[in-house]
C-alpha cells in the first residue's frame, strides 16, 4: 500500500517540470487562443474580452490580402520543397561518390543550417542589393548590374527560395547521405553487371531504397517552408508591394509574417489569433495528408 | 573502362567544388566587407578591402555599441542556450521514463497531450501565451516576461514535446528487469533513474541538446514576444535586429555584427562536427 503510494508520487514528481512548463507554455495558451478568436480581444491589461463569434473568421476571408498571402504562401511552399530537395540530393550523390575531400564538401554544405534566419535575411539582403549589381558590372552584363531582385514581387520571392535553400538544403542533405550509405552497395554492382545504366540505376534501385528519407525530408520543408518568418523578416520585411485584385498587397508578406502584422502593425490581435487557428489548421491538414500519401507510396515500393 | 571512370570522377571533383565555393560564397561576402569602411564597401563590395586592418576598427565598434551590448548579448545567449539545453533534457528524460513505466490511463494521455504538442505551430500560441504571462505576474507576482527564468521555462515548454517523444521510444527499449534487479538489490525509484538509466541515455541526450542549441541560439520570433527587442536581456539575434534596425543602411558594421554573431556558433561546428551531424541525421529519423 504504502510503496503504491510511493510510486504515484515518484510519477507525479518526475513529470511535474516538463508538463507544468508544457501546460503554461503551449496547452493553456492554446486553448486561451481559440477563445480569443472569438473574441475581441485586445490583449490591453484590464479589458475584458466580449464574444463576437465568428466576426474575425468572416473579416480574415473578405480580406483580399489574406487571400494573396495564402496563395503566395503556397506558391513559396511548393517552390522551395522543390528547390531545397533537388539542391539537396544533388549534393547528397555527389557527397556519397569517390571523390577526394568529401567530408569537407559535406561539412561546408552544412554550414549554412547552423546560421539563424535573420542573420541569414540580412546576409542576403546586402547579397541582392549591393553584390548582385557589382557581379554584373565586373562581367558587363547591364541586365545583372540593373536587376534590382528585392523591387520586383517575382524576383524577390525567387530571392527568398534562393536564401532558404542555402539555409536548408545542407540539413536534409545529410538526411539523404543517411539514407543512400544504406543502400546496399552489391545490389547497385549486380545491376550494373547485368547492363543497368545511371538512370536505370537510380530509378529502379536507389530512389525505392531511400523512399523512408523522402517521406521525412518532404515533411520537413514543407512545414519549415509554410512556417517560414525569419528570413522574410530580415530580408523583404514582406515588400515590395503588388496589386491584387485593385489593392495594394505585400508580395513576400507570407502567412507567418502576416499573422504577425495583423496583430501588431495594425493592432487586431483577436483577427491575428484567427487567422493563426486557420493557419495551424491549413498546416495540419497538408502535413498529415502528405505523410500519409508518401507512407502509402512507400509501401507500393 | 578505368579511363572513362576517372573521368567522370574528375567531372564529379569539379561540380563538387564548384558548389562548395558557391555555398560558402555568402561567407566570403560577410568576411571581406566586414574589413571595410562605411565608403569602400559602398563602391566595390565585391572587391577585397584595401585595408586589412579596418576588420579590427569595426569590431571595436561593434563591441561598444550600444545597441549591440556584444559581451552581454553574448552571455544571455550562452546562458539561456545552456540552461533551456540542461533543463528541457533532464526534465523531459525524467517524464518520459515515468510515463513508460507506469501504465495507466493517464500516463497514456499525458503522453498523447505531448505528442499534440508537436505539430501545434508557435504561431497559434505566441499571443495567448504573452497574455499568460502577464496574468501569471499580476496573479501570482512572478515576472515572466523580460527575465532569464521566463525565457528558459518557455523553452522547457516547447522544447519538451520533442524530447519526450524521443526519449519515450529510447526508454522502451531498455529492458525493465535491470531496473527491477536494482530495485531488489534496495535501490529507490530516483536512484535507479539518476545512477542507471541517465546513462544508458547519453546518446539520445547529445541528439536532443544538439537539435535544441541550434535551435535556441538562433531563434528570434519566442525571445522577441518574451523578452523583447532592445530591452534588457538581448540574446545575439535581438541585437543584431535592434542594430540594423537602428543603423539601416551601415552594411559595413552590420556585415561586422554577423560575423561575429556567426562566429562562437561556426567556431562550436567545427570543435565539435563529428557529433554534431550524427546527432542533427539522428534526430530527424526519429
Amino acid at each position: 500500500m504504502k510503496k503504491q503510494k510511493n510510486d504515484k508520487l515518484v510519477f507525479w514528481l518526475f513529470l511535474a517540470p516538463a508538463l507544468i512548463s508544457f501546460l503554461v507554455v503551449v496547452i493553456i495558451p492554446f486553448i486561451m487562443g481559440l477563445y480569443y478568436s472569438m473574441t475581441d480581444w485586445t490583449a490591453i491589461a484590464g479589458v475584458k474580452p466580449t464574444w463576437v463569434g465568428l466576426e474575425n473568421y468572416k473579416a480574415m476571408f473578405s480580406d483580399v490580402s489574406f487571400r494573396y498571402s495564402f496563395m503566395r504562401t503556397f506558391l513559396f511552399t511548393l517552390l522551395s520543397v522543390i528547390s531545397i530537395n533537388v539542391v539537396a540530393l544533388t549534393f547528397a550523390f555527389l557527397v556519397t561518390r569517390e571523390i577526394r575531400f568529401r567530408n569537407l564538401y559535406r561539412a561546408g554544405f552544412f554550414i549554412p543550417n547552423l546560421i539563424g534566419g535573420l542573420v541569414l535575411g540580412y546576409i542576403w539582403q546586402f547579397i541582392f542589393k549591393s553584390v548582385v549589381p557589382s557581379i554584373g558590372a565586373l562581367l558587363g552584363i547591364e541586365a545583372i548590374e540593373n536587376l534590382l531582385i528585392l523591387a520586383d514581387p517575382n524576383w524577390t520571392l525567387f530571392g527568398l527560395i534562393l536564401a532558404f535553400t542555402w539555409q536548408y538544403a545542407g540539413y536534409i542533405m545529410m538526411i539523404y547521405v543517411a539514407a543512400l550509405l544504406n543502400v546496399p552497395q552489391e545490389l547497385l554492382e549486380a545491376s550494373e553487371i547485368d547492363g543497368a545504366n545511371f538512370w536505370q540505376k537510380l530509378v529502379n534501385i536507389t530512389i525505392p531504397m531511400i523512399a523512408q528519407a523522402f517521406t521525412i525530408t518532404s515533411f520537413l520543408t514543407l512545414v519549415n517552408s509554410f512556417k517560414q518568418f525569419d528570413i522574410i523578416l530580415a530580408l523583404t520585411n514582406g515588400g515590395p508591394t503588388a496589386m491584387y485584385q485593385d489593392q495594394v498587397v505585400n508580395s513576400t508578406e507570407l502567412l507567418a509574417l502576416n499573422i504577425y502584422n495583423v496583430a501588431f502593425k495594425y493592432n487586431n490581435m483577436a483577427e491575428g489569433q484567427a487567422r493563426a487557428i486557420i493557419f495551424f489548421l491549413v498546416l495540419s491538414i497538408i502535413s498529415i495528408g502528405q505523410v500519409y500519401y508518401n507512407k502509402k507510396k512507400e509501401v507500393e515500393m | 573502362m578505368k579511363t572513362k571512370k576517372t573521368i567522370t570522377t574528375i567531372f564529379l571533383q569539379i561540380i563538387t567544388i564548384a558548389f562548395f565555393l558557391l555555398t560558402l560564397f555568402p561567407f566570403f561576402i560577410v568576411v571581406i566587407n566586414s574589413a571595410k569602411a562605411s565608403l569602400e564597401i559602398i563602391t566595390d563590395p565585391i572587391a577585397f578591402p584595401t585595408h586589412w586592418g579596418q576588420i579590427f576598427t569595426n569590431i571595436k565598434t561593434i563591441w561598444s555599441s550600444p545597441s549591440i551590448r556584444y559581451a552581454s548579448s553574448v552571455y544571455a545567449s550562452v546562458l539561456i542556450t545552456v540552461l533551456s539545453l540542461i533543463s528541457i533534457a533532464v526534465f523531459s528524460a525524467m517524464a518520459a521514463w515515468v510515463l513508460v513505466r507506469t501504465k495507466t490511463r493517464t500516463s497514456t494521455f499525458v503522453f498523447l497531450l505531448f505528442i499534440c504538442g508537436l505539430i501545434i505551430p508557435f504561431q497559434v500560441v505566441m499571443f495567448p501565451l504573452v497574455a499568460l504571462f502577464r496574468i501569471i505576474n499580476e496573479t501570482i507576482g512572478i515576472s515572466m516576461l523580460r527575465t532569464y527564468h521566463g525565457m528558459i521555462f518557455a523553452y522547457i515548454g516547447f522544447g519538451s514535446p520533442l524530447a519526450v517523444f524521443m526519449f519515450h521510444g529510447f526508454i522502451k527499449s531498455i529492458p525493465a528487469e535491470l531496473e527491477e534487479a536494482a530495485l531488489i538489490d534496495g535501490c529507490s525509484k530516483p536512484q535507479i533513474f539518476f545512477r542507471i538509466i541517465m546513462p544508458i541515455l547519453k546518446p539520445i541526450f547529445v541528439t536532443i541538446c544538439i537539435l535544441n542549441a541550434i535551435w535556441i541560439w538562433n531563434d528570434f520570433l519566442l525571445p522577441s514576444l518574451v523578452l523583447g527587442v532592445g530591452q534588457e536581456i538581448q540574446t545575439i539575434p535581438l541585437a543584431i535586429r535592434a542594430f540594423a534596425g537602428s543603423f539601416v543602411k551601415k552594411w559595413d558594421l552590420i556585415m561586422t555584427a554577423v560575423l561575429m554573431a556567426a562566429f562562437p556558433i561556426v567556431v562550436g561546428f567545427i570543435a565539435g562536427q563529428k557529433h554534431i551531424i550524427k546527432g542533427m541525421v539522428a534526430g530527424s529519423i526519429k
